[in-house]
C-alpha cells in the first residue's frame, strides 16, 4: 500500500527517442536531434511549471501567460545590450556572469507585471472560466502592444554570448553548447521545485491546495496569497523561459509568447493540471516530437504536437499524472 | 456558557434559500448533537459556521466574538477545527503530510508535540500504522480516522464534525464512538452532525433537530431519547 511511482509516463520520452532512431537513421543526426528537442523541452518546462501550478492551485485559465514570456526576453535585450564587453567575450564565464543579471532582471520585471496582472485582470474572474479566457486574452493583447509602444512591433535581435555560440563535437555529432546550457538550467529548475514541492512546508501547501482549497482553508490557511505566490513565481519563470527561448531563437518579437502560449498549453494538458512532473514529461514529448517531425515531415511538424496531446489523452484522459482533478 | 451561537443565522447557495433563520447553542465542553432528515440543512449549517457559505443574516458569535463576516482561515485560526463530511483527507499526500498540514505551528512532523501525537496514536492506532503511506489508499473508517485526527493535532477549542459515521462498518462506529467519547472527556467542545440516532444517542449532551432550514427542537439529548413520540415527529423514527 506503500506510495506506488508510476514509472509509465517517464518511459514515453526514451520510448520516443527510440522509436525515432531508425525513422532518422543516422546516429549522429538522432544525437543532435534529441539533444535540441530536450532543450528545446526544457525550455517550455520552465514556462508551463508555473503555469501548471496556478491551474490546479485556483482553477485559474490564464492565457496571459505568455506576455511574461516576451518581457522576459525584451528585458533580456536591454540588459544584454548594456554589457557588450562580458557578452563579446569567448570565455564562457564573462558570459554567464552577463546572461545571469538578466535573467534576474527578466524574472524580477515579469514577477512584478504577473503580481499585478493577478491583481488587475484574474482576480475578479475568480471561478468564471469563460471570462478568465477572454479577460485573461484581452490582458495578452494589451500587454503585446504595449511591448510594441516601448520596444517598437519589429524584431529585435537576441545573440548568443560569443563563448556560448558553437557546438561541441561528439563523435560525429554536434551539440550545441546553448543547448547542453538550457538543458542543465531545465534540470536545476526541476530540481528546485520538485524539493520545494516535497520537502518544505510550503510545498506541502500547494500539493494539498491543487487537490482540495477548500480544505486547505479550513485547516486555516489563506490560500489565496499562497496562489499569489505561485501566481508572481510562476510569471517569474515565465519571463526566465521567456530569456531562454528568445536567446534559442536569437531575436525577440513581440507575438513571441503568442506563438509559445499553444505549446505551454499542449504541455499542461498533457502533463496533468497542477502536475510539475508531468509538465515535464510533457515539454520532453513535445520538444522531441516537434524536433524529430521537423527533420522527418516537415510538413506534419505543425501538427505533431496536437497529435501528440491526443494520442496522450487517448491513454490517459486526464493527462499523464493529474494532481488536480476536474472542478 | 455557550462556546458557539447561532442566531437567526440566513444562507444562501446562489438563488436557493437554504437556512431560514438558524438558531443554535453549543455550549462549551458538551457535545452537541445535530441532527434532522436529508436536506434539513445540517451540513449547510456547518458550512456557514466555517465561513464557506456566507451568512446573508443573522449573528454567528465564538467566544463572544462576532465571526460572522470572517473568511474561513480567520475562523478555523480562531481554534474551530472542521471535519466535512467527505473527509477533506488529501488523498495524494501521506498520512503524516496530511497530519503535518493540521499542525499549523509544525514545519516537519518531527515538530509535531510528541505526546499528543501518541495521544492520537492511542486512539487511531490506522494513523501510526499508516504514517508513510498514500492517505488515498487507506479505507473508509481508516480515512475518518485520520480526518477527527487531523482535526485535533493540536488543541482547539470547538471540534465540528460531519457525519462521522457514514458509510462505516458497525466495528468502526463503536470505535468511533469510543474515540469521540474520550475526546469529550479531555474537555473539547464538539458539534456533531449525525444521521446514524443511535450514534447521536450514545455520545450526546444536547440535541438540535433541523428541518427544512430550521431548528425545529433543542434540549437535553436525555429528554429526547426518552420521548419516541417526539423523535418520531420530529425524524420519522423510533429510537
Amino acid at each position: 500500500m506503500r506510495r506506488d511511482f508510476d514509472w509509465k509516463p517517464l518511459l514515453l520520452v526514451p520510448a520516443l527517442a527510440l522509436l525515432a532512431l531508425p525513422a532518422v537513421g543516422s546516429l549522429p543526426t538522432w544525437f543532435t536531434l534529441t539533444i535540441a528537442g530536450l532543450a528545446m523541452g526544457m525550455i517550455v518546462f520552465i514556462i508551463a511549471s508555473g503555469l501548471t501550478l496556478v491551474f490546479g492551485l485556483m482553477d485559474v485559465l490564464n492565457f496571459g501567460h505568455g506576455v511574461f514570456i516576451a518581457l522576459g526576453a525584451y528585458v533580456a535585450t536591454l540588459v544584454l545590450g548594456c554589457m557588450g564587453d562580458w557578452t563579446q567575450s569567448q570565455s564562457i564565464i564573462a558570459n554567464l556572469v552577463a546572461v545571469l543579471p538578466a535573467t534576474v532582471a527578466a524574472m524580477l520585471v515579469a514577477g512584478a507585471v504577473g503580481l499585478a496582472f493577478e491583481r488587475l485582470i484574474v482576480r475578479p474572474v475568480y471561478g468564471q472560466h469563460l471570462k478568465q479566457i477572454l479577460i485573461t486574452m484581452g490582458g495578452m493583447i494589451i500587454g503585446e502592444e504595449l511591448i510594441k509602444v516601448m520596444w517598437g512591433p519589429d524584431q529585435i535581435g537576441l545573440p548568443l554570448p560569443a563563448g556560448l555560440r558553437g557546438s561541441w563535437q561528439w563523435g560525429d555529432a554536434a551539440i550545441e553548447k546553448y543547448r547542453i546550457m538550457a538543458l542543465a538550467a531545465g534540470v536545476l529548475v526541476f530540481g528546485v521545485l520538485a524539493w520545494t514541492l516535497a520537502r518544505t512546508k510550503i510545498g506541502l501547501l500547494i500539493r494539498a491546495g491543487v487537490q482540495d482549497r477548500e480544505m486547505v482553508e479550513s485547516l486555516g490557511y489563506r490560500i489565496r496569497i499562497l496562489f499569489i505566490g505561485v501566481f508572481v513565481a510562476g510569471s517569474a519563470l515565465a519571463g526566465l523561459g521567456g530569456v531562454m527561448w528568445g536567446l534559442y531563437q536569437e531575436n525577440v518579437i513581440p507575438q513571441m509568447g503568442n506563438q509559445v502560449n499553444v505549446l505551454i498549453f499542449i504541455v499542461i494538458i498533457i502533463g496533468g493540471l497542477g502536475s510539475t512532473t508531468g509538465a515535464l514529461i510533457g515539454a520532453l514529448l513535445v520538444g522531441l516530437t516537434a524536433n524529430y517531425t521537423g527533420f522527418l515531415v516537415p510538413k506534419v511538424a505543425l501538427v505533431s504536437n496536437i497529435a501528440l496531446m491526443v494520442a496522450v489523452l487517448l491513454w490517459r484522459p486526464e493527462g499523464i499524472s493529474p494532481v488536480a482533478r476536474s472542478r | 456558557m455557550s462556546l458557539l451561537e447561532l442566531r437567526g443565522v440566513h444562507t444562501h447557495i446562489g438563488i436557493y434559500h437554504v437556512l431560514h433563520g438558524v438558531d443554535l447553542v453549543a455550549p462549551k465542553g458538551q457535545l452537541t448533537m445535530l441532527v434532522g432528515r436529508n436536506g434539513a440543512g445540517k451540513t449547510t449549517t456547518l458550512r456557514t459556521i466555517m465561513g464557506l457559505w456566507k451568512v446573508k443574516q443573522g449573528r454567528i458569535s465564538f467566544g463572544g466574538e462576532d465571526v460572522s463576516k470572517l473568511s474561513t482561515p480567520q475562523i478555523a485560526g480562531l481554534g474551530i477545527a472542521y471535519v466535512p463530511e467527505t473527509m477533506g483527507i488529501f488523498a495524494d499526500l501521506t498520512v503524516g503530510e496530511n497530519m503535518l498540514l493540521a499542525a499549523r505551528r509544525a514545519r516537519r512532523t518531527q515538530d509535531i508535540n510528541g505526546s499528543r501525537l501518541a495521544w492520537i496514536f492511542r486512539l487511531f492506532p490506522a494513523v501510526e500504522k499508516f504514517w508513510d503511506y498514500p492517505a488515498g489508499k487507506l479505507s473508509g473508517g481508516q480515512k475518518q480516522m485520520l480526518a477527527v485526527a487531523r482535526a485535533i493535532v493540536e488543541p482547539r477549542d470547538l471540534l465540528i464534525v460531519d457525519e462521522p459515521s457514514k458509510g462505516l462498518a458497525p466495528a468502526i462506529i463503536d470505535n468511533m464512538i469510543d474515540a469521540f467519547a474520550e475526546l469529550k472527556a479531555s474537555g473539547v467542545t464538539i458539534l456533531l452532525v449525525e444521521q446514524n440516532i443511535h450514534f447521536a444517542q450514545r455520545l450526546g449532551d444536547s440535541v438540535v433537530v433541523m428541518d427544512d432550514g430550521r431548528v425545529v427542537h433543542s434540549g437535553s439529548m436525555a429528554a429526547f431519547s426518552a420521548d419516541t413520540q417526539l423523535q418520531q415527529r420530529l425524524l420519522g423514527l423510533e429510537l
